[in-house]
């Protein structure tokens, strides 16, 4: 099987994207303070998404881009939960 | 007319595709390292606000230039609408949030306009900053006065 540019492309992209997650991971280990590690959830979320794209471009199946509306609905509603109780809290 | 010849339509829409999905994943790319190497909380919040939220635009218009369907592109424009609202919405409050929890800034940001923002609103006095805080505390003092009418 010969692949063509275009799936090259695609393949390099899914690398990238890894990559980023792997670095994303390791400030959300880092930290230093909550906040930071929320921020770094974002960050996953939205490689995630990206990974869901180049995946559905992939594989031609169009039926993976509603994982990714839910997602980006989720990512969104975390992180605001989550600021919101990180203000409760603190109070 | 050399350009009117046959251009395949096909290959030109992988080509477009591949344009938009690099540089969404270059974007994606430089807003990860600017989170891992950056000084400070809000700088790196910043850098992938702004980066992230570009690089997954530009992916997901690659995968609709690929798929070329109006199902498609209506799903994809609203993922792209519902990011570009939410993800400054996310970061002003996750920001304000770590204002108040006293989040140490970078001692090289130029922080004047904010102490005179926090003079002239007169919260500078406050632990977090917050004006939530004193109507907290005044409804307790107002429970403590009523409580001592009960008892005396």
């Amino acid at each position: 099987m010969s692949m063509n540019i275009f799936e090259i492309t695609l393949i390099i992209a899914m690398i990238v994207l890894s990559f980023c997650l792997l670095l994303t991971a390791i400030r959300f280990a880092l930290g230093p303070s909550l906040p930071d590690r929320v921020t770094a959830f974002d960050l996953i979320v939205a490689n995630v998404i990206g990974i869901i794209a180049i995946y559905t471009e992939l594989t031609d199946n169009e039926d993976f881009i509603d994982v990714a509306i839910i997602l980006s609905l989720f990512g969104f509603l975390g992180s605001v939960s989550f600021a919101y109780y990180l203000m409760r809290i603190t109070k | 007319m050399i350009l009117t010849a046959n251009i395949d339509m096909g290959q030109l829409k992988e080509i477009i595709s591949c344009v938009f999905i690099l540089l969404g994943v270059f974007f994606m790319l430089v807003a990860t390292i600017g989170l891992l190497r950056l000084p400070d909380f809000y700088i790196r919040m910043s850098a992938i606000t702004k980066g992230a939220t570009l690089g997954v635009g530009l992916i997901l218009l690659g995968l609709a230039v690929h798929f070329n369907k109006p199902s498609m592109l209506v799903k994809i424009l609203a993922i792209i609408t519902f990011v570009f609202i939410t993800a400054p919405v996310a970061a002003h409050v996750i920001a304000r949030t770590a204002v108040q929890n006293k989040i140490p800034f970078w001692d090289r940001t130029n922080l004047t306009e904010f102490r005179t923002y926090l003079h002239r609103e007169h919260l500078d006095g406050e632990v977090n900053g917050d004006k939530y805080k004193e109507e907290k505390e005044g409804e307790k003092a107002k429970m403590n006065e009523e409580r001592a009418e009960d008892t005396g």
